[in-house]
Parts: C-alpha cells; sequence; structure tokens
C-alpha cells in the first residue's frame, strides 16, 4: 500500500474497507498489515543488530583496545564489559528481533494466508498481540543495555547463551540481566501466541481441494517452525524463570554451591537453542524453494521429499542439543550419540540442497534479482553445511570449539543463509507487498556487494578459528592480526552494500513505478500471484478452489 | 590425490607451519590448525586433512552442478523448461550416498573419540610394552600418571600438583597470572611484581608470569574446575580443551613428546577479562622439572621460573623471532 494514498485515504476509511492511520496500523488486525509491521519492526532491530556487529569489526580490526574505549569514556575495563555487551545483544537482536520477526512475523503473516487461499489468519486479535509483545520485548532488551548488569558498568555481558553462573549474581549483579530474561519471556510468549496462530490457520484455512500434500513448501517450512517454536520455547522459558528465582528469590537451580548444576541450564538451553536454529533456517528453505521453481519455470523438484526433508530436520533438531556442549565433561557415551545423531542431519539437508538443483536442472532460467539470492543461498548454505560436519565431531570440536570457526560456521549457516534467504524472498514479494517497483540495478549491486562482503567477513574467520584464535575476545594475539583485518574490511564492503540498499528502498518510494499482479510471469504460481499488488485489503472473499497438480 | 588438491589439503592443513620446529601458539596469517605436539593433536590433524579433503570434494561437486546448471540450462542457452519433478533413483542416489559418505567420516571419528576420550590404562600399556605403536608409550606408562589440576578464577589459573608435596604433605599450589591485560600499566605491573625484565620479548595475551610445567614424554592427567563461573581449559598444540565447571571436577589427558612452550587461551566466556586469562605450559626434561619443583616448594618461584627459562631458552626466543619477522 504506497504510503501517499493511506495519508489521503486517513480520514474517509477508504474503499476496500480500510480503516483509518492510527486504528489500521496501531490496532491491525490485518494479517498483511501485521506482516508488514514486522518487516518494518525487523529493518529496525536489523540497523541496531548490524550496528553492534559493526563495533565489533571495528575494534578487531588491529589488536590492542581501541575504539570501544571512546564509547565508555576512557575506561579499559568498561570497554571490556562493553564489548561483551556489544557481542551478546547483536547475537540477541539479529536472532530474536531481526531474522525471526522477518522470516516467520512477516512473510509468514503476509504469506501463509495468501498462498493457502484464507482471507486472513485464524486469531487476528492474538496476531495482533504477537507483534505488540514483540516490540515491548525489544524495548525491555534496549533498556537492559542501559541499566547496570556487571557492578557499575550497563548491560549484560554474558553472551546470548546466557550460561550461568556468569548470568547468575555471581557475574552479573545488576539488574540487567534481569529486565533481559523479561524481555526473552515476552518474545517468547509473542513466539508461542504466533505459532499457535500458524498451525491453527494452516491446519484449518487451507482453500476447498489443498490438501496438506498440496500446500505450498513454505507454508510447509512455516508450519514446520511453528510446531518446533511451540515445543521449544516453553523449555528456554522454564530455564529462564529458573535462572530468574536464583538470582531474586534465592532457589539454587543452576548454583553450585547450593547442590544446583549449571551444567542442567545448557541442557535446556540447548534444548531449545537448537531448534531454534532451525526455526531460523527452514522459512528461508521455504522461500528459496519457491523462487528457484519461479525462475526456473519448472515445478519444484521431489516436492514431497522437501516437504518431509524439512519434517525430519525439525525432529531431528530435538535430539542433537548437547553437540553444543561437547567439552563441559560429558561421558564418552552420550559424545558418541550425539556425534552420531548430529550427523545424521546432513542427509535430510542434503536433500534439499539437492533438490534446489535438480529444480533448476532441465529449467529455463532466468537470473532476475531473488534468483540470485536463491543461488546465492545455495552456495553459501553448503558452505556453512559442511563446516557443519566438522563441528559434530566431538574430536575435531575438541579443537575448534568456541573458536572463530564455530563463529564462521553459523555467520555462514545464518547471516550468509537465513539473510539471504530473507533478502532473496525480500526482493521476490516486494512488488507484491507494497505495490511499487524497485530498481533492478541497485539490488544487482546490494546483492553482489553482499555476496562480496560477507564472504570476506567469514571466511577468513575459519582459518582464525583453526589457528585457535578464542571467541568472544575483544583482544587477541599478534598472530591472528592479518585475517582479523581482512574480516573487518569485508564488514567495509557489507556497510556499502547496505547503504545501496537503503538507497534502493528510498528510490522505489520516490518513483513509485506501478506494480504488476505478477512480474515473473507463468514459473509463478502459488495463489498470491492470482492477486493484484499489493493485495486488495481483504482478499478471497470468495475462496478460491485448488484442483489437480496445482499449488506447489 | 591430484597434485594441486594434495597443494589445497596442505595449505589447509599444518603443512603451512612447517618453519616451526617447535611452534607454541597461533602462527601469524596460518590458514590450519596450530602444530601437533601430541598424539591426540596428530590424530586430530590426520582426521581435519581427511575430513578437508572430503568436505572441499563436496563443495566443489555442488558448486560445480550449481555452475552447470546455471550456464547449461539459463533461460537463452534452453528457452522451453521441461516439466518433470520425480525421479526416485536420483532421490534415492542422493539419499544413500551422503549416508555412505558419512559412514567413512564416522569410521576414523569415532576411534580418536575414544582414544581421547577414554584414559589410557597405563599399567596394561606397559605390560604390553609395544614400543611400534604409535599411539601408547610404555616407557612413560611405566612411570605412572602425574595429576596437574587447573582451576579457572576470574581471571587466572590456580595449578595443583598433587604429586608435588611439601614436608606437611600439601599440595603445589600457584596462580598463573596474565602478563597483558590490555592496560597501558601492563609492563611497570609485571616488572615490579616479579622482577623480571622479559616483558617485551612475551607474546602478547599468550605469555604468563608462572607458568604450568610438565615433563616431556610423561603421561598428563589433568584436571579442571572452577571457582566462580564457567571456564575452559585448553592448548591447541595439545588437541585437548575441558570445560571449568564450578562444582564439578573435569578430567582429561595428554602426553607431550618434545619440549617446549606451548600456549592456550580461556575458551569460555567467563567476564570482563576473558580475553587476558592464558595458558602457558612449559614442557621440559625429567630433571628439570624436578629442579623446578623443589623450587616452587621453596617458594622460590623467580628460581623456579629461571630453571625453565634456562632449559628452554631456545623455544621462547625462537616464537617470539617469528613473530617479530612475520610482522616486518
Amino acid at each position: 500500500m504506497p504510503m501517499d494514498e493511506i495519508a489521503l485515504d486517513g480520514a474517509d476509511h477508504g474503499h476496500d474497507g480500510k480503516p483509518g492511520f492510527f486504528v489500521r496500523w496501531f490496532y491491525s488486525t490485518n494479517h498483511k498489515d501485521i506482516g508488514v509491521l514486522y518487516l518494518v519492526f525487523a529493518l529496525l532491530a536489523g540497523i541496531v543488530g548490524y550496528g553492534l556487529s559493526g563495533l565489533i569489526r571495528w575494534e578487531l580490526a588491529e589488536p590492542g583496545i581501541g575504539v570501544l574505549t571512546s564509547f565508555v569514556g576512557g575506561d579499559i575495563e568498561a570497554a571490556k564489559h562493553f564489548y561483551n555487551v556489544v557481542i551478546t545483544y547483536h547475537g540477541l537482536i539479529m536472532i530474536f528481533f531481526m531474522v525471526m520477526p522477518a522470516l516467520i512475523g512477516g512473510f509468514g503473516n503476509y504469506f501463509v494466508p495468501l498462498m493457502i487461499g484464507a482471507p486472513d489468519m485464524a486469531f487476528p486479535r492474538m496476531n495482533n498481540i504477537s507483534l505488540w509483545l514483540t516490540g515491548v520485548a525489544f524495548v525491555l532488551l534496549l533498556l537492559s543495555m542501559f541499566v547496570p548488569g556487571y557492578g557499575a558498568f550497563n548491560g549484560f555481558g554474558g553472551g546470548w547463551v546466557l550460561y550461568p553462573p556468569l548470568s547468575g549474581s555471581t557475574g552479573h549483579d545488576g539488574p540487567a540481566m534481569d529486565l533481559l530474561i523479561l524481555s526473552l519471556h515476552t518474545a517468547g510468549i509473542a513466539s508461542i501466541l504466533g505459532a499457535i496462530n500458524y498451525i491453527v490457520t494452516i491446519l484449518n484455512m487451507r482453500a476447498p481441494g489443498m490438501t496438506l500434500h498440496k500446500m505450498p513448501l513454505f507454508a510447509w517450512s512455516v508450519l514446520i517452525t511453528a510446531v518446533l517454536l511451540l515445543l521449544a520455547l516453553p523449555v528456554l522459558a522454564g530455564a529462564l524463570t529458573m535462572l530468574l528465582t536464583d538470582r531474586n528469590f534465592g532457589s539454587q537451580f543452576f548454583v553450585p554451591d547450593g547442590g544446583g548444576d549449571p551444567l542442567m541450564f545448557q541442557h535446556l538451553f540447548w534444548f531449545f537453542g537448537h531448534p531454534e536454529v532451525y526455526i531460523m533456517i527452514l522459512p528461508a528453505f521455504g522461500i528459496i524453494s519457491h523462487i528457484v521453481s519461479t525462475f526456473s519455470k519448472k515445478p519444484i523438484f521431489g516436492y514431497l521429499g522437501m516437504a518431509y526433508a524439512m519434517v525430519s530436520i525439525g525432529v531431528i533438531g530435538f535430539i542433537v542439543w548437547a553437540h553444543h556442549m561437547y567439552t563441559v565433561g560429558m561421558s564418552l557415551d552420550l559424545k558418541a550419540y550425539f556425534v552420531a545423531a548430529t550427523m545424521i542431519i546432513a542427509v535430510p539437508t542434503g536433500i534439499k540442497i539437492f533438490s534446489w538443483i535438480a529444480t533448476m536442472w532441465g529449467g529455463s532460467i532466468d537470473f532476475k534479482v531473488p534468483m540470485l539470492w536463491a543461488i546465492g543461498f545455495i552456495f553459501l548454505f553448503t558452505v556453512g553445511g559442511v563446516t557443519g560436519v566438522y563441528l559434530a565431531n566431538a574430536g575435531i570440536d575438541h579443537q575448534v570449539h568456541d573458536t572463530y570457526f564455530v563463529v564462521a560456521h553459523f555467520h555462514y549457516v545464518l547471516s550468509l543463509g537465513a539473510v539471504f534467504g530473507l533478502f532473496a524472498g525480500w526482493y521476490y514479494w516486494y512488488e507484491k507487498m507494497f505495490g511499487v517497483k524497485y530498481n533492478k540495478a541497485l539490488a544487482q549491486v546490494h546483492f553482489w556487494l553482499m555476496f562480496i562482503g560477507s564472504n570476506v567477513i567469514f571466511f577468513p574467520q575459519h582459518f582464525l578459528g583453526l589457528n585457535g584464535m578464542p571467541r568472544r575476545y575483544i583482544d587477541y594475539a599478534e598472530a591472528f592480526t592479518q585475517w582479523h583485518y581482512v574480516s573487518s574490511i569485508g564488514y567495509a564492503i557489507t556497510l556499502v552494500g547496505t547503504t545501496v540498499f537503503f538507497i534502493l528502498l528510498i528510490e522505489s518510494a520516490i518513483r513509485r513505478r506501478k506494480a504488476e499482479s505478477n512480474p515473473w510471469g507463468e514459473g509463478a504460481t502459488t495463489l498470491e500471484w492470482t492477486l493484484s499488488s499489493p493485495p486488495p485489503f481483504h482478499q478471497y472473499s470468495t475462496l478460491p478452489v485448488v484442483k489437480g497438480e496445482g499449488g506447489h | 590425490m591430484s597434485s594441486a588438491l594434495r597443494t589445497l589439503v596442505s595449505c589447509l592443513g599444518a603443512a603451512s607451519l612447517a618453519g616451526l620446529a617447535h611452534a607454541t601458539g597461533p602462527t601469524p596469517g596460518a590458514l590450519g590448525l596450530q602444530p601437533a605436539a601430541t598424539r591426540i593433536a596428530e590424530r586430530l590433524h590426520f582426521f581435519n586433512d581427511f575430513l578437508t579433503v572430503i568436505m572441499v570434494v563436496v563443495s566443489v561437486f555442488v558448486m560445480a552442478l550449481l555452475a552447470w546448471v546455471m550456464v547449461r540450462y539459463n533461460k537463452r542457452a534452453h528457452p522451453e523448461p521441461r516439466k518433470f519433478s520425480h525421479n526416485t533413483l536420483v532421490e534415492v542416489v542422493w539419499t544413500v550416498f551422503p549416508v555412505l559418505i558419512l559412514a567413512v567420516i564416522a569410521l576414523p571419528s569415532f576411534t580418536n573419540l575414544f582414544y581421547i576420550e577414554q584414559e589410557p590404562d597405563l599399567v596394561a600399556i606397559a605390560e604390553a610394552g609395544d614400543m611400534d605403536d604409535p599411539n601408547v608409550y610404555p616407557e612413560a606408562a611405566a612411570k605412572g600418571w602425574i595429576t596437574v589440576k587447573a582451576q579457572g578464577n576470574q581471571w587466572n589459573w590456580t595449578y595443583e600438583y598433587a604429586d608435588i608435596v611439601d614436608d606437611e604433605g600439601y599440595p603445589l599450589s600457584f596462580v598463573s597470572n596474565p602478563l597483558h591485560k590490555g592496560r597501558p600499566t601492563d609492563k611497570e605491573d609485571y616488572e615490579r611484581a616479579t622482577g623480571r625484565t622479559d616483558f617485551d620479548s612475551k607474546p602478547v595475551n599468550l605469555a604468563v608470569d608462572y607458568p604450568m610445567v610438565v615433563p616431556v614424554g610423561r603421561y598428563i592427567r589433568y584436571q579442571t574446575t572452577a571457582s566462580d563461573v564457567i571456564h575452559s581449559w585448553t592448548v591447541p598444540s595439545f588437541g585437548v580443551k575441558t570445560d571449568a565447571v564450578p562444582g564439578k571436577l573435569n578430567e582429561g589427558w595428554f602426553l607431550v613428546t618434545e619440549p617446549g612452550v606451548y600456549y592456550g587461551q580461556c575458551s569460555e566466556l567467563c567476564g570482563v577479562n576473558h580475553a587476558f586469562m592464558p595458558i602457558e605450559v612449559r614442557v621440559v626434561s625429567e630433571e628439570d622439572y624436578a629442579l623446578w619443583s623443589a623450587e616452587m616448594l621453596n617458594g622460590n618461584f623467580e628460581g623456579a621460573v629461571q630453571v625453565v627459562d634456562a632449559a628452554l631458552d631456545g623455544e621462547a626466543v625462537r616464537f617470539a623471532e617469528v613473530t617479530m619477522i612475520e610482522e616486518q
């Protein structure tokens, strides 16, 4: 919906039953408006998270404690704590307030009902609550950065994994950690409500004739993600609550002096945390499938295999959590089990990669912008996947655990995986959502700068990790200087890319080239392309009927 | 294996570090693992190289497939898309084949894991006396274990030697502090505390005032624990990393085959000075180890450091030189 039309329509409730500006965007119960709000929110949070990573790369560009001191009044000790705060909030913001809101809240809300032929989500008001709780959670998170965490130093600096005793009153005595717990509780409630909404919508509101096995893969990916959220988040909530009572009410769940076990927290955290990484990547899998199919002008190869590969990734995702904990001192048998279980995940992941390539095989590939991001995704996710096989093997993981090798691995699958999937979806559906076209040349420049830049950031980090550079270090041995410098150069390249991205957004908002309902042609077969761009405020007053093999 | 592939593998592996006979810490600009100083690390090097070959082949294969479809099936080369969407045979192949690759990886992986994780039975090794097996050291086994406990504190390590006891039966225990804390006054602090003047020749963020010392060619059992938050004790060139968890005593083992200075760094975020609690292990002859223990027990820490410094004169200097040459 172009912004000027909203302004013009503001008073008279417009055509199409649109409410006025305030009611429309603040009381919104319309899945498309909520989707757009989630995307705007993720964009804002993403700017904060990306800015924090800029501080990290700026500080690490050369050895010694440098630029961060100027943010904390020149005090070296404060700078050390500030660095830990920066890495912690970078992680939390990117995971909970950028990738999840964008992929699940944004694209999920906007396109799941459109793709399954539903007029809206099952619980529109609950949808609204999810959105605003996410916003509240973000405010709490930002607040916690500015209240005392460790002694007089502000913010929590214990890493996004929140391990006690560092996150207990031993390590962080101040209220920052309590605010952070509250923030994650709130974000968790928002996500659980969202998950219930997706599950109910997808199971009950598909158009006549759209069986589960004809449902588009993006809807499949969101359904599986929602189930993972529903099962994983309560475990995190339990762990966080125990941490909260440990900190404030004298319970000793994770306090060794009182017979508690700090490792118990790690088990609970990763029981949530490992499914969480699939929560971030599965919706991207769904998006990539549609894009590859659309621009190859071919139906997706091995549709059922693709759907059930995601199901099995989701299932196996729940039984591999302790591979994040190989060095904690667990028994040999337990380690051996987690090695075996973890390696099995490579099989369904391989099925997805090969099926995408098979979808392109024999097609007629059009290298439009979304397709560039999708192909970039497939390649980069493969690189992140193979380094995952190193980490799955406990022996070699002892070498690289908690080093930059791990940092490189999870940024390849998330920063270059989930985020590339996110941008692929953004450029695929931009016209559909906003009713205007973007400048294709700028979008290509954005892609190439991000592709080159993020590889320059993260590929050398494999070398750093193998050479023994530990994670979460504000300063390092001189031997690590070269690759850290290269990595920071890579950040500068992505900074140019991100600037181009914002120029693209502004350019398209000013020029307002009118969108087509289906800019991608015959390859785009899902239901959202049968509607106008942007779709009417309420769609499918007559439900579409799905026949035959169509739909996916 | 083609020669190009072999070059690539040797670049990614440790061969790029061949210039350092007893290199002990990270190497400037290195692409691969730190040189191996124990059998555990040697085996991990082999496994890493093996895995790298497989993973490079897999990545290149996927890249080649992508390149092929992009060249052969772009809209100019192939304007009319075909419509197939199933091929059972292909789907079975790309499910079964990765399983086979994983099985090939699992074999050395599990043997390594069992080698690392199962504490060697020294009595059995000594009795068997198999001198040809590179995985066991019968002569060392006959001498039994040396046990060192590393306790992580915010932000230094306390080392305790159960085998070195004073007249009253108390074990030798001392704190190993970092030389560098990222502050401008680090040098003065160090010189005031120890009376030494070698600050500038010590590798930044790796060196400590009183290192952990163990004899060469002996089975070392290390234990880790912590007094406050979780830390992690590691020496990359030994191939070991074990978290130091408060309320828990973790255990591992290693046997270093060459004397030298070996560095590691705390590997679990532990607060403000996480980057400033390095691990320095000096591996010396049994004679020097005995001298060092005696000095330490007498409370003559500086004398003890001089013993290990003299024993390893060449090694420490060599590391510093290499670092400086690379910088120039």
